[in-house]
């Protein structure tokens, strides 16, 4: 039998019990459609992370306190508290050739007050270089020296928010702010910044490092070191002088491991999505194991038939089918099944998917719907297998049945 | 030389004159043909030869004998009834010679070739293209057209075009009366109808020996004489039919009745007076 008439009379067979038929694809509809939407929204996260720490320029390499192995975060990520990082570290760093810029970082929580507002913001201590670092630009006024920062100037640029919420857009510059009960000159502004790597830049308030440590934080050590090298093609070497001069600024005797993790943002973005890939693959096994459920129900479904038409089975036989027709009849049947709840499950599924970009976009979020065509062939490859996995018993039962046996079936 | 030509007149060239239909299913059944001395066939060599054919069902450690020891010759033409009381392995003798069934011992030639030893494919393969059944219940597939069912056969023979299969369906429809049912579905046709589709599925492939268990059974008397108007008709085109019934009325529609009692046979004789049928309905 050819396969397009296998199809057309497995089509027959499956319109004769439509109710039947729905239920059992409604197995598989919910199996791959949830794979896609998983896959799909995962692959919409990542490109959320993503798009985020793009903005963030490919020469820029980032330092951490704590060891990390080549894949992980270093620990300090997990809000481990390391302190072997100092802001001479930071200083040591400038000598490198291909770095142009060094911005050494601490931060801390606190409300802030000015003209009777108060406000929640996160503050940093920050060098001179952080707007270069950084890529900022100022709104008003001007940004703090490397002198105010040694001499530990008590003063402050606010965030775009900050200042609007504070300030109420009113010109800052020469007003004071209160942090943790110190006073701060303003002496400028950020303009708007928006959120980056899930930091939202607009409502902080930025200090020189030393009067963060010193003053606010009682602390001598940094949290992060940040850098910029002339190009991309500069980052491997920075990232090896980066090794050395820091190795030896912290005595680590050669065959110990670093006290610090330093990573170019490409090594990071890297490290990241191999962190997101594995959350999706892992949520998308767990959806997968409803096609196994939908798979067990396909393979009930065809031994029902297989027993419901023994005597067709019989007759076929009769007028000339073998074996291997009957096979093939039955397993072309369970095939069908399960490819027509893929592409219904596909459908659905890239429906749902579209359906929570578009939900993220409205709420702001720069979110894209990813739906490869990969994902598309495997929702209907995967839905194949599992006919082919779970039809095949059933069809070689069928083919199995002995001629006059099936004939005399009642 | 092929194989039929000389098997005398078809059904087909007798009523439809469909030569080229004929060469056709020739072509593509031809090369994959059982191979046999045909040539000796009609001359001295029966159609179906068995010696000492026993048959016992086991199940479960229980052996079940059903045929002793059946000695048999059936020529190429013949018209066959086979009779018996219910349970005397009528069905089994019938479902041995047609391939559907394997006997335990003795020997079962069929033109002239031991069949022992055939695979089941090569058993397939012979069904489909010797031999035609006729089944008491029909057997037609349901929520399907006459003409798919009539078909059928067909499909399991590759290399034949679908323009080719429709017209050999159409003419085997000819052949029992039924082309203008064609394109009805095989639950919307009374009882004699559907086993005149079955007739039609059975001659589709132009068989050499066609089969038929209790075909009337199922029917009222005169849908029962027109089934058996046609299985006459048929053997008067050439067609060996072997038939199984316990009716006396319809046995004597053959030149020959075979009489089986607890898988025996018990008689094997000529029909003197034969109904026939003389192209009108009582
Ligand atoms: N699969 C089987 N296993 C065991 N015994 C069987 C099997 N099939 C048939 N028989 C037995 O074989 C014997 C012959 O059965 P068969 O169907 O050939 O009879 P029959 O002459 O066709 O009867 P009827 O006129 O009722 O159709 C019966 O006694 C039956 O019980
Ligand atoms: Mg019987």
């Amino acid at each position: 039998m050819t396969y397009k008439l296998l199809l057309h009379s497995s089509i027959r067979a499956l319109r004769a019990n439509r109710n039947r038929t729905f239920l059992t694809i409604l197995g598989i509809v919910i199996g791959i459609s949830s794979v896609i939407v998983i896959m799909s929204v995962g692959a919409g996260a990542q490109s959320l992370i993503f798009n985020q720490m793009a903005s963030v320029g490919t020469n820029m390499i980032g330092i951490l306190p704590g060891y990390s192995d080549e894949e992980g975060p270093p620990a300090s990520v997990m809000g481990v508290v390391i302190t072997t990082l100092k802001a001479k570290d930071a200083e040591e760093l400038k000598k490198i050739k291909e770095v142009t810029a060094v911005a050494a970082y601490v931060r801390g929580v606190d409300t802030a007050q000015a003209q009777g507002q108060k406000m929640d913001i996160t503050f940093l201590g920050v060098s001179a270089d952080y707007p270069r670092v950084e890529n900022a630009e100022l709104e008003l006024g001007s940004f703090f020296d490397q002198a105010q920062d040694k001499e530990m100037a008590r003063v402050a640029v606010l965030g775009y928010e900050v200042w609007q919420q504070l300030f109420n857009g009113d010109n800052p510059i020469g007003a004071h702010v209160k942090i943790k009960n110190e006073s701060f000159d303003v002496i400028g502004v950020f303009e708007k910044r928006g959120t980056e790597s899930f930091e939202n830049k607009d409502n902080m308030i930025l200090v020189p490092l030393t009067t963060a440590q010193k003053l606010l934080l009682g602390i001598d050590h940094i949290s992060m070191i940040h850098l910029l090298v002339k190009s991309d093609n500069d980052v491997p070497a920075a990232l090896e002088q980066i090794k050395s001069i820091l190795r030896e600024e912290h005595d680590i005797e050669p065959g110990m491991s670093d006290d610090f993790t330093a990573r170019s943002a490409a090594q990071g973005l890297e490290a990241l999505k191999q962190v997101t890939n594995a959350l999706k693959f892992f949520l998308a096994g767990m959806a997968a194991i409803s096609l196994i459920v939908g798979g067990v129900g396909i393979m009930n479904i065809m031994l029902v038939a297989v027993n419901e038409r023994t005597r067709e089975i019989g007759l076929r036989k009769a007028i000339g089918a073998t074996a291997r027709n009957v096979q093939e009849q039955f397993l072309i049947e369970a095939v069908t099944v399960t490819i027509l709840g893929g592409i219904v499950g596909i459908i659905f599924g890239i429906l749902t998917s579209a359906m929570v970009a578009g939900v993220a976009k409205y709420l702001g979020y720069d979110w894209d719907l990813v739906v490869t065509m990969p994902s598309i062939l495997m929702g209907v490859g995967v839905s194949g297998a599992v006919g082919i996995l779970f039809g095949w018993y059933p069809a070689k039962k069928a083919a199995g049945l002995e001629p006059v046996e099936a004939l005399r079936h009642e | 030389m092929s194989s039929r030509a000389e098997r005398g007149i078809s059904w087909m060239t007798v009523n439809y004159n469909k030569i080229n239909l004929r060469s056709k299913l020739r072509d593509s059944s031809s090369s994959r043909s059982v191979r046999t001395p045909r040539n000796d066939i009609r001359l001295n060599m029966p159609l179906i030869q068995t010696k000492n054919l026993n048959k016992e069902y086991c199940t479960d450690e229980v052996k079940t004998p059903v045929l002793f020891d059946i000695d048999l010759e059936i020529n190429s033409g013949e018209f066959v009834s086979i009779m018996g009381p219910s349970g005397s392995g009528k069905s089994t003798l019938m479902h041995i010679l047609g391939f559907l069934d394997r006997l335990t011992s003795g020997q079962y030639l069929f033109e002239s070739a031991d069949v022992t030893g055939f695979d089941d494919k090569k058993l397939a393969r012979i069904r489909n293209e010797k031999i035609g059944f006729v089944f008491q219940s029909f057997n037609l597939l349901p929520r399907t057209t006459v003409l798919e069912n009539v078909k059928l056969p067909l499909q399991y023979r590759p290399g034949l075009k679908e323009k080719e299969k429709n017209e050999m369906a159409e003419s085997a429809l000819k052949a029992v009366g039924l082309e203008h049912r064609m394109n009805f579905f095989s639950n919307q046709l009374s009882g004699g109808e559907k086993q005149r589709v079955a007739i039609a599925r059975a001659l589709v492939t132009d068989p050499t020996l066609i089969f038929a268990d209790e075909p009337t059974g199922n029917l009222d008397s005169k849908s029962g004489l027109q089934i058996m108007e046609i299985l006459d008709k048929l053997n008067k085109a050439g067609k060996t039919i072997i038939l199984v019934t316990h009716e006396t009325n319809t046995a004597s529609f053959a030149h020959r009745i075979i009489a089986l009692k607890d898988g025996r046979i018990v008689s094997d004789r000529k029909v003197d007076n034969r109904n026939q049928f003389n192209g009108t309905l009582k």
